[in-house]
C-alpha cells in the first residue's frame, strides 16, 4: 500500500509542474507589457514600478517562472489588484460557499444517478431502462444555466416558492440558506446524475452477468439482496473512480450555476476577476482548481485500492 | 461457405456503406442528423429565413409577448427574438465546428507523434496532456478567453485548445493498438519510410473513433460556446448568440419570460441532436459496441 501511494504521488509531481507552467504561461498571452496591463486602467507609475520589481520582469522568462513557482510553493498566489487582498485569502473566503453547493449537488447526483442506473440495469430493455436513458440524455444535453433560468421562472417567478437569488450564510439562517441553495444544487447535480447513471448502468450490467451473482441467485437469495449486497457493492468500485473524474464538470458547472443564482462563491470569484482584469486571481483560481482536481483523483485511486483488496498487493 | 458469405455480405458492402446502413436503421441517430441538417440550413439561410434584421431595435416594440408579427416575441430593445435565434444558430454551429476542427488539427498530429514515436516524446506529451486534462474544461476556456480577450473567435480558440487533450489521448491510444498489427509490420518490412507508415497505414485506422469523438465534441463545444457567451466571454453584443441572449433574458424573467425560452430550447435541441448522432455513429462504426 505504501509503495503504491509513493508511486502514485510521484506521478502527480510532473503533472502539477506542467499545470504550474501552463498557468504561468497564461500571463504570456497578454498583449504588451504585463506590468502595464496588470496595473489596470489607472496606469499608476508607482504601481507599474512595483509590479515590474515584484514580477521580476527584467529577468528572462525561466527565471521569472522560478520566482513565481517559489512564491506559489510558499502559498503566495499573488495579490488581487482590485480587492487589495492576497489571492489565497480570497480563495479561502469564497471556497466554503462553493463546497456547500458542490456537496449538495453530489448528494442530488448520487440520489438520482445510482438508483436510476441500478433500475435500468436490473430491468434492462424495459420501459424503465428506456426512460432512465432518455432522462440521462436529456440531462447531458441541457445547458445547466438554462435549466437554472427555467427553474427560477417556475419556482420563483410563477409559484413564488423559492428565492431566485440572494445567498444567505448557513451560520446566519440555516433555513434561508437551504432555500437559496436547493435550486442551484439540483441544477448542478442534474448533469452529473446523468453521467453517474450511465456509469452505474454499465458497471451493474457487467457485475450482474458475473459468476458470483449467478451463484448468489442459485443459492436462492432474495433478488433484492443479490442486487444491493452482491452486485451494487462491487459495481460501486468503478463508479467511485469514474465519478471522481466528474469533479471537473462539477467545478465548471459551479461557475455557471453561481452566475445564474448570484451565489458569491468560487465561480463568481473567477468571473468577476475576468471582468475586472484581475489576472492574478484568475491564475490563482485555475491553479488551485487543477491542483484540487489532481489531489481528488489521487484520493479516488487510493479509495479504489482500499475497497478492492486484490489491488493492495 | 462461399454462398453463405455471399448471402450475409452483399458484394458492394464496403465498410463505409455498411456503417451508413447501420446508422440509417437507428431512428434516434436519423432524428439527430435531420435536426442538425435543419439547423445548418437555418444558419446558412438566415438572411432569407429571419423575418427581421436581428440587430434592428424598435422602441415601439419593447418586450412584446409572442404574436403574429413576432412569433417568439421581442427583447428589451425591441429586437425580434425569432430573428435573433435564427442568426444565433450561426454563432453556435460555427463555434461547434471550428473549435472541434482546431482540436483535431492540434490533437491528431500530436497524438500520432506520441503514439508512433513513443519513448520520451510520448512521455512529455502525455504529461502535458495530463496537466491540461487536470484543468476543468470550462475553467481553462474561461482563463484562455480572459487572457486572450472576449470575442467569438477567441472563445472558439479557447474551446478548441481546451478540447485538444481528449483527441491527443484518443489518437495516441488508437495508434498504440494499431502499430503492433501485422499489416503495419509488413509495411515496415517492405521498406516504407516512417512518415508514410504513420500517414498511410496507421492514420486511416484511427479515423472512425475520431469521427465519433468529434461529433460528441461538437455537442460539448456548442454548450461551451453558449456558456462562455452567457458569461459574457463569447460573441459580443449586439451580434446574436444563444448564450448571450440567455444572459440578457435572465434580467427580465418576470416581464419577458419568452426571451429565455427559445434560445435555451435551441441549444438543447442542437446539443441533443449531436449527442444522438454521435451515439448512433459509435454503434454504426464500431460493430463491437452495437
Amino acid at each position: 500500500m505504501l509503495t503504491f501511494l509513493g508511486r502514485r504521488i510521484a506521478t502527480i509531481v510532473p503533472t502539477l509542474l506542467f499545470v504550474s507552467m501552463l498557468v504561468f504561461g497564461l500571463q504570456q498571452l497578454l498583449p504588451g507589457d504585463p506590468a502595464m496591463v496588470l496595473a489596470g486602467e489607472e496606469r499608476d507609475p508607482t504601481v507599474i514600478a512595483h509590479l515590474r520589481a515584484k514580477l521580476h520582469l527584467d529577468e528572462p522568462l525561466p527565471v521569472r517562472y522560478l520566482y513565481w513557482l517559489g512564491g506559489v510553493l510558499q502559498g503566495d498566489l499573488g495579490e488581487s489588484l482590485r480587492m487589495q487582498k492576497p489571492v489565497t485569502a480570497l480563495i479561502a473566503e469564497k471556497l466554503p460557499v462553493t463546497i456547500q453547493l458542490a456537496t449538495m449537488a453530489i448528494v442530488v447526483a448520487l440520489a438520482i444517478g445510482i438508483p436510476a442506473g441500478v433500475l435500468s440495469a436490473v430491468a434492462k430493455g424495459s420501459v424503465w431502462d428506456y426512460a432512465a436513458n432518455a432522462i440521462a440524455l436529456w440531462g447531458l444535453s441541457t445547458p445547466n444555466f438554462w435549466l437554472g433560468i427555467m427553474l427560477i421562472l417556475l419556482f420563483s417567478v410563477s409559484l413564488g416558492w423559492l428565492p431566485a437569488s440572494g445567498y444567505v450564510s448557513p451560520f446566519v439562517d440555516l433555513k434561508a440558506n437551504l432555500a437559496s441553495m436547493v435550486m442551484p444544487a439540483f441544477v448542478l447535480g442534474n448533469a452529473i446524475a446523468a453521467v453517474l447513471m450511465r456509469h452505474t448502468r454499465s458497471a451493474m450490467l457487467q457485475v450482474l452477468s458475473s459468476d458470483y451473482v449467478r451463484t448468489a441467485r442459485a443459492k436462492g437469495l432474495d433478488e433484492r439482496v443479490v442486487v444491493t449486497k452482491h452486485a451494487l457493492r462491487n459495481a460501486l468500485v468503478p463508479i467511485i473512480t469514474l465519478g471522481a473524474l466528474e469533479f471537473g464538470t462539477l467545478l465548471s458547472g459551479a461557475v455557471l450555476t453561481e452566475q445564474v443564482f448570484t451565489i458569491p462563491g468560487f465561480g463568481k470569484l473567477i468571473i468577476d476577476a475576468v471582468f475586472n482584469r484581475d489576472y492574478a486571481v484568475v491564475q490563482g483560481v485555475v491553479l488551485f482548481t487543477a491542483t484540487a482536481y489532481i489531489v481528488l483523483n489521487l484520493l479516488a485511486d487510493v479509495a479504489y485500492v482500499l475497497v478492492n483488496p486484490r489491488m493492495r498487493g | 461457405m462461399a454462398t453463405i458469405a455471399a448471402d450475409v455480405l452483399p458484394r458492394d458492402a464496403s465498410p463505409g456503406r455498411r456503417a451508413v446502413r447501420r446508422l440509417a436503421r437507428r431512428g434516434s441517430a436519423v432524428f439527430g442528423l435531420v435536426v442538425v441538417v435543419a439547423f445548418v440550413v437555418v444558419a446558412v439561410g438566415a438572411p432569407w429565413i429571419a423575418p427581421y434584421d436581428p440587430v434592428a431595435t424598435s422602441w415601439s416594440a419593447i418586450r412584446k409577448a409572442p404574436s403574429a408579427a413576432h412569433w417568439f416575441g421581442t427583447d428589451e430593445l425591441g429586437r425580434d427574438v425569432l430573428s435573433r435565434v435564427v442568426y444565433g444558430a450561426r454563432a453556435s454551429l460555427l463555434a461547434g465546428v471550428v473549435s472541434v476542427l482546431i482540436s483535431l488539427a492540434l490533437g491528431v498530429p500530436i497524438g500520432l507523434a506520441a503514439g508512433y514515436i513513443g519513448r520520451w516524446t510520448d512521455g512529455l506529451i502525455s504529461r502535458i496532456t495530463d496537466a491540461m486534462l487536470a484543468t476543468p474544461f470550462l475553467i481553462l476556456a474561461i482563463a484562455l478567453a480572459a487572457f486572450l480577450g472576449p470575442s467569438l473567435t477567441n472563445a472558439m480558440i479557447a474551446i478548441g485548445i481546451s478540447a485538444t487533450p481528449i483527441f491527443i489521448r484518443l489518437t495516441r491510444a488508437q495508434v498504440l493498438a494499431v502499430k503492433v498489427e501485422d499489416f503495419v509490420e509488413a509495411a515496415r518490412a517492405v521498406g516504407n519510410p516512417h512518415w508514410r507508415i504513420a500517414l498511410r497505414h496507421v492514420l486511416p485506422n484511427v479515423v472512425p473513433p475520431l469521427i465519433v469523438q468529434a461529433t460528441l465534441a461538437i455537442a460539448a463545444a456548442v454548450i461551451a460556446e453558449a456558456s462562455l457567451s452567457f458569461l459574457g466571454l463569447g460573441q459580443q453584443p449586439p451580434a446574436p448568440s444563444w448564450g448571450s441572449m440567455l444572459n440578457t433574458a435572465k434580467n427580465y424573467l418576470e416581464q419577458a419570460p419568452w426571451m429565455a425560452t427559445w434560445p435555451g430550447l435551441s441549444i438543447f435541441l442542437l446539443v441533443l441532436s449531436f449527442n444522438l448522432l454521435g451515439d448512433g455513429l459509435r454503434d454504426a462504426l464500431d460493430p463491437r459496441h452495437a
